[in-house]
């Protein structure tokens, strides 16, 4: 077992581009039907409100249409007729349609409030389940997800991406339904007053988005080069900053300047161009809408002169009529309208890109495949009376897998004892390469059984067959008899107290750390827990003992007080079996010792798979198996290890090294 | 802070000063463009002799308008880019630079991911606040004081109307943003509370799944999701008042204008000096103010929230490091000699407990040094005092015969090479990563440390050798293999003090035992200080300290401290129980 390269051994995670904060969204990133099933998600939760929303929507953009046609009315009918006939002659006309208008204004008014207050709840309401829905969804994720998904790349889903979808459903797909609304109308009243003109418009529209086209593409172009840049720089300095005392040590901060420079200038100039294209774009766009403006006036002006005949929807019945100021001016003031609805458009392309994009992503982790589970074997508390094993609600201490019969509609109860067997297993992370190999091993009722072996040798893996992380490719694995594929998951894994080497806490207290290992369990239980495994002390002298408030994954603690921690919840778990893989890797002896003698003691008559690579930690075992490759290659107990003289003989008198 | 941020706009003053200028020139023309506009449809004009001529000249005017405009605007555009990303990139730099000076104290304060965050997500929203100001906080007070004085321009009596409204909006807003702020405040909280919380269980997913706590997790995650669905709903109803109430005042105001503007038409009758189209400019003008206004409240909120996030960024740059180095510090280290002078040390003043205390120790140049203890003796804390990572409480620390403190500080720990408990190889390939410690080293050189280190012949079975690419945090070699490459990363630097921190506990005894055989052979002069928690590496030390509580509570060597010390001899006991008649252990 001489030491030996790990590349590959474990599944690797695929890390596309880092995730992190600004993920980019890459073209072809949006998949097809998201915007259909983000409205149909909608809709289901909120159908009257969003109908509600529809309708405040129309109303509150035909508001320009009706200033407009407000502005007509008042220039062509009322001003003249006042002009002509004295202000007293116009004047109930004049305030009638005041009032009128005034009301109008009020009902748009209302109608935005009402949308911009439904939409709140509508936008909120919606990420919240879909928050939700997409955490309980990846709580059911097999253990293989979280391996071969960089983390921050599913963190990206939760922030960057449910943000973008916020913005597309609370700001985008709102403003967008009413810029197209308003274009409709817009293009309706152009083509009302006189179809010659509109053509005038419909070039220079077609010259916008020509224009939109061209700057908006570059834009994003740069905009998706700067997300690389952006994760690019982000991932240096995030290695630089994690290893900031090494660089401190071998003063090698110069170096690090010099390298982040380069990263930053790469940065900037990516971010520069996608700004510059973004921000020329409004620009231009909007002065196309004035230049439009100029030639409509000057064509109009033409027309008139010229008596030229012009058709619109108003006339092309009764034989077109003449272009007169009365077609004109609400021309112009549609046109004027019409450009500023494109500008606005033109600046949303863009966000609505990278929402669709974001919801996208969030949609792919909803659709992830769950862990399957077939398994219908539960497990019990049971008591035993006479002999025979019973069902009961209490906490004795006892037990029992209930294991229903289809074939003759029976239910058995077999008492949980820890007997693990398994028989020629196969496995691999992936199927080209097989990490396992015709492994067999049998843990019988009580024993403490060891796993000794170099990194990549297969340790953990057979813990995470053991409950079922991951599922074996050929063989068979039983507990207590059973199939392990008979039994439900989260009956099995409760069975299975785990303590790794890799310890993770929760932000909370202390107490409620521990307690994570039994949600009911009592001060009492966990406290006893944390002596049994030797970290009462320590947390008594934390500054609010019990109470002291975790936050960071423990990161006021030491590696060791960690490792005691999770001790402590597993032991108050209190479970039939337990693994521990590594799990006193940065104890010292002295503690380490103490810890096993508590943990030897709660495991009386239990099952207790240990992982070590320190040999003191193993040598009290009741059988030590030696991994070599994927296969067991040596077992028994010390006394007969050290008698066989083999590989674990030379690993004991340091010949052979581990790891 | 803001004074604090601003200093990093530099070299794009120019572009940060130009823009604003450029905005004004859009803004101006932006509001002689209606002025204009009206003027070429003027009624009488279109119907008259000369119409064409009337028109035409119009045009000319409005078309350079427009091309002033855009250039103006296009121009801006770029300029404002340019020293928004230059600010921000210039934000960046300054953060890494200072996070470089910060001292081992300074990095324990900010978490590392917090540093990124500082770095990414603040930064751009600083640098959107910052584009922001440049290109709408001038323009839009502008668009609105050009806005006000056209429609005094047109008519003085109707323009009043517009500014009676104005300060009734400008308050409405201000209550608005007022009683939201605090809000959206709160929710960021909320909303990092949520964020962390993922965090937590993505990467605690195998306990949560081995604990069958799935249920437990997702409604924690809902309680925690629902408290910013309730939060932020609560905010964004009130900026939801926000447009329709301004929509309501300057409506208002353009009814009011109508009919009094309508009135004084038809006072004044055919040939008077206020006509129709003016009327409808007048009302364009209200639009304009209207805009500008929503533009400011949406600034001022975007500002507002962005202050956080400037407060967060100021907060890097302002910390101060809390161990420089001296002005014109000694360079030279005489050589390995280190002293502990009534040492008392903790992590930062409020703490109650000392981390060490009255530590007095005197280690002779060359001399091996064994440090054992228990977890949490703070063996690692008092090595740290010797190149300077922290600095004493009370006491003091000599390197060479001369207070620590009196070094230069890159000089002083060029000569101190530590192998840090949490060590870290960077990516890169292992040569890149050997070269830290001397960027000149030859590759035979290279090759000698590696052979100290035992790591050259695992290197060497590597298909690339050498040129071997180390992922990020070195998770493609193991344990062990990590460890030796990082003794030898530390030997190039050729130290006067090399301090090994627990940095052989995933190597077996035979190969650790090799190590120890090479430093005392090839590097005899070199004072070597090994923590260890196995007695075997320190077994054979010229001085083994035992800590305890943050005290040096024996001192001496093997023979000694198996008579003397009760911890090392149990130590000792139970590390070697039963197992003399084999050897030792791995």
């Amino acid at each position: 077992m001489a030491d030996e390269k790990t590349f590959e051994q474990k599944p690797r995670a695929i890390k596309p581009m880092r995730g992190g904060r600004g993920m980019p969204v890459p073209k072809g990133m949006i998949k097809k039907g998201t915007l259909g099933r983000l409205l149909k998600t909608a809709f289901k939760y909120y159908p009257w409100q969003i109908v509600i929303v529809i309708v405040c929507i129309l109303i509150s953009s035909s508001g320009s249409l009706i200033s407009s046609l407000f502005m007509n009315t008042l220039i062509d009918t009322i001003i003249p007729k006042g002009i002509a006939q004295g202000f007293e002659a116009a004047a109930w006309d004049l305030t009638a349609l005041i009032l009128l208008m005034g009301g109008m204004y009020g009902i748009v008014v209302l109608a935005t409030f009402f949308y911009n207050r439904l939409m709140a709840t509508i936008t909120q309401g919606l990420l919240y389940r879909l928050r939700t829905e997409m955490f309980a969804k990846m709580q059911t994720l097999p253990i293989k997800y979280f391996d071969t998904h960089a983390h921050g790349e599913i963190m990206s889903t939760y922030t960057n991406d449910t943000d973008a979808t916020r913005q597309l459903i609370g700001q985008s797909i709102p403003s967008l339904l009413s810029n197209v609304l308003t274009l409709v109308i817009s293009i309706c009243v152009m083509l009302t007053f006189s179809f010659w003109l509109s053509l005038v418009v419909a070039v220079s529209t077609v010259l916008m988005f020509f224009v939109v086209k061209k700057i908006g593409g570059r834009s994003a172009k740069y905009m998706i080069a700067q997300q690389t840049s952006l994760a690019k720089e982000e991932g240096f300095v995030e290695e630089m900053i994690k290893g900031q005392k090494v660089v401190k040590v071998f003063t090698h901060e110069d170096e690090a300047k010099e390298k982040f420079d380069e990263y930053n200038e790469k940065l900037f100039s990516d971010s520069k161009k996608a700004h510059i294209f973004g921000n020329v774009l409004g620009p231009i766009i909007g002065n196309i809408g004035n230049f439009n403006y100029v030639f409509l006036t000057i064509f109009g002006g033409l027309f008139m002169l010229t008596g030229w005949t012009n058709y619109g929807f108003n006339n092309v019945f009764v034989g077109g009529g003449l272009v007169t100021v009365g077609v004109i001016v609400p021309f112009l003031g549609m046109s004027r309208n019409f450009s500023m609805i494109i500008n606005q458009i033109s600046q949303q392309v863009s966000m609505i890109a990278m929402g669709l994009a974001g919801a996208s992503r969030v949609f792919t982790l909803m659709d992830e495949t769950p862990e399957t589970d077939d398994g219908y074997v539960t497990l019990v508390n049971a008591k035993e009376v006479d002999g025979i094993l019973t069902e009961t609600e209490e906490r004795t201490g006892v037990w029992a897998w209930k294991h229903y019969h289809k074939a003759d509609d029976t239910t058995t109860y077999t008492r949980l004892r820890g007997d693990i067997v398994m028989d020629m297993v196969d496995f691999g992370y992936v199927p080209e390469k097989q990490v396992l190999t015709d492994v067999t091993l049998y843990a019988k009722p009580g024993q403490k059984i060891a796993f000794v072996g170099a990194t990549g040798a297969g340790k953990t893996t057979i813990t995470n067959l053991i409950n079922r992380f991951y599922d074996i490719a050929d063989g068979k694995i039983r507990y207590d008899g059973i199939n392990v594929n008979k039994i439900k998951k989260a009956d099995l894994r409760r069975s299975l107290g785990i303590v790794l080497q890799d310890v993770n806490l929760f932000t909370g207290t202390v107490m409620e750390n521990i307690r994570y290992g039994r949600l009911d369990a009592t001060d009492e239980e966990c406290i006893e827990a944390a002596r049994l495994a030797n970290a009462d002390d320590f947390i008594r002298r934390l500054p609010n003992g019990y109470e002291t408030m975790l936050t960071g994954n423990g990161a006021n603690l030491s590696q060791g007080q960690r490792q005691l921690l999770s001790i402590a919840r597993a032991a108050v778990a209190d479970a039939p079996a337990m693994i521990l893989d590594e799990a006193t890797s940065s104890i010292d002896t002295r503690t380490e010792a103490l810890v096993t003698d508590g943990m030897d003691k709660l495991m009386k008559g239990r099952s207790v798979f240990v992982i070590a690579h320190r040999l003191s930690t193993v040598r009290n075992s009741d059988a030590i198996m030696v991994l070599e490759k994927g296969r067991i290659i040596e077992r028994g107990t010390h006394e007969q290890l050290i008698e066989q003289k083999g590989t674990y003989y030379q690993l004991y008198t340091g010949a052979f090294e581990l790891e | 802070m803001v004074k604090t941020l601003l200093k990093s706009v530099r070299e794009y003053k120019k572009p940060a000063i130009v823009t604003p200028i450029l905005m004004a020139v859009e803004a101006f023309c932006e509001c002689l463009i209606p002025f204009f506009m009206s003027q070429m449809i003027n009624e009488s004009a279109l119907t008259g002799d000369g119409a064409m001529t009337h028109i035409l000249t119009y045009a000319a005017i409005l078309l350079c308008l427009a091309a002033v405009s855009m250039t103006a605007g296009g121009l801006a555009g770029k300029f404002a880019a340019t020293a928004s990303c230059g600010f921000a990139k210039n934000l960046r730099h300054d953060m890494f630079y200072r996070v470089q000076k910060f001292s081992f104290g300074n990095v324990d304060k900010f978490s590392s991911s917090s540093l990124v965050t500082r770095m990414t997500t603040d930064v751009t929203n600083v640098q959107q606040a910052f584009q922001m100001c440049l290109r709408i906080a001038i323009r839009v007070p502008l668009q609105f004081i050009f806005a006000i004085a056209m429609s005094f321009v047109i008519n003085p009596n109707l323009a009043w109307i517009f500014v009676c409204v104005v300060p009734v909006l400008g308050v409405l807003i201000f209550l608005i943003v007022r009683y939201a702020m605090p809000l959206f405040k709160k929710i960021f909280k909320k909303y990092d509370a949520l964020n962390n919380s993922v965090q937590e269980n993505v990467s605690g997913i195998r306990v949560v799944k081995s604990f069958v706590r799935e249920k437990h997790e997702t409604e924690k995650f809902e309680k925690a999701a629902d408290d910013v669905r309730k939060d932020f709903t609560k905010a964004e109803k009130i900026l939801a008042l926000n447009a329709p109430m301004m929509t309501l005042f300057i409506n208002l105001a353009v009814l009011i204008i109508s009919f009094f503007g309508a009135k004084l038409i038809m006072d004044n009758g055919a040939g008077g000096d206020f006509v129709p189209t003016e009327l409808s400019a007048l009302i364009t003008y209200g639009v304009q103010i209207l805009s500008a206004l929503m533009m400011f409240s949406m600034v001022f909120v975007m500002i507002s929230m962005s202050l956080e996030s400037g407060r967060r960024i100021a907060e890097v740059l302002e910390e101060e490091s809390d161990v420089v180095s001296p002005e014109n510090g000694k360079t030279e280290v005489a050589d390995g000699s280190i002293c502990f002078k009534d040492v008392s040390f903790k992590y930062s003043a409020a703490a109650k407990a000392y981390a060490l205390q009255d530590v007095d120790l005197e280690i002779k140049s060359g001399e091996t040094v064994g440090i054992l203890g228990g977890t949490g003796s703070s063996k690692t804390t008092l090595i740290q005092l010797i190149p300077r990572l922290y600095d004493v409480t009370e006491g003091s620390v000599s390197v060479g015969g001369v207070d620590v403190r009196e070094y230069d500080l890159d000089a002083l720990r060029k000569e101190v090479s530590i192998v840090l408990q949490k060590n870290v190889l960077f990516s890169g390939t292992i040569k890149e990563n050997l070269r830290w410690g001397d960027e000149n080293a030859t590759d035979e050189e290279l090759e000698r440390v590696c052979k100290l280190a035992c790591a050259d012949e695992f290197i060497k079975t590597f298909p690339d050798g050498y040129d071997t690419y180390i992922e990020q945090g070195g998770t493609n070699v193991s344990g062990g293999q990590k460890q030796r490459l990082c003794i030898a990363r530390a030997l190039l630097r050729k130290p006067k003090i090399l301090i090994l921190d627990d940095s052989t506990s995933a190597v077996d005894t035979r190969t650790d035992a090799m190590i120890r055989q090479a430093f005392k052979e090839e590097i005899p002069d070199t004072t070597k200080i090994i923590i260890a928690q196995r007695v075997a590496s320190v077994e054979h030390a010229d001085k083994i300290l035992i800590m305890d509580g943050g005290k040096i509570v024996a001192c001496g060597n093997h023979e000694t401290l198996m008579q003397e010390s009760d911890i090392y001899r149990e130590t000792y006991e139970v590390q070697t129980k039963g197992k003399n008649s084999e050897g030792g252990e791995a």
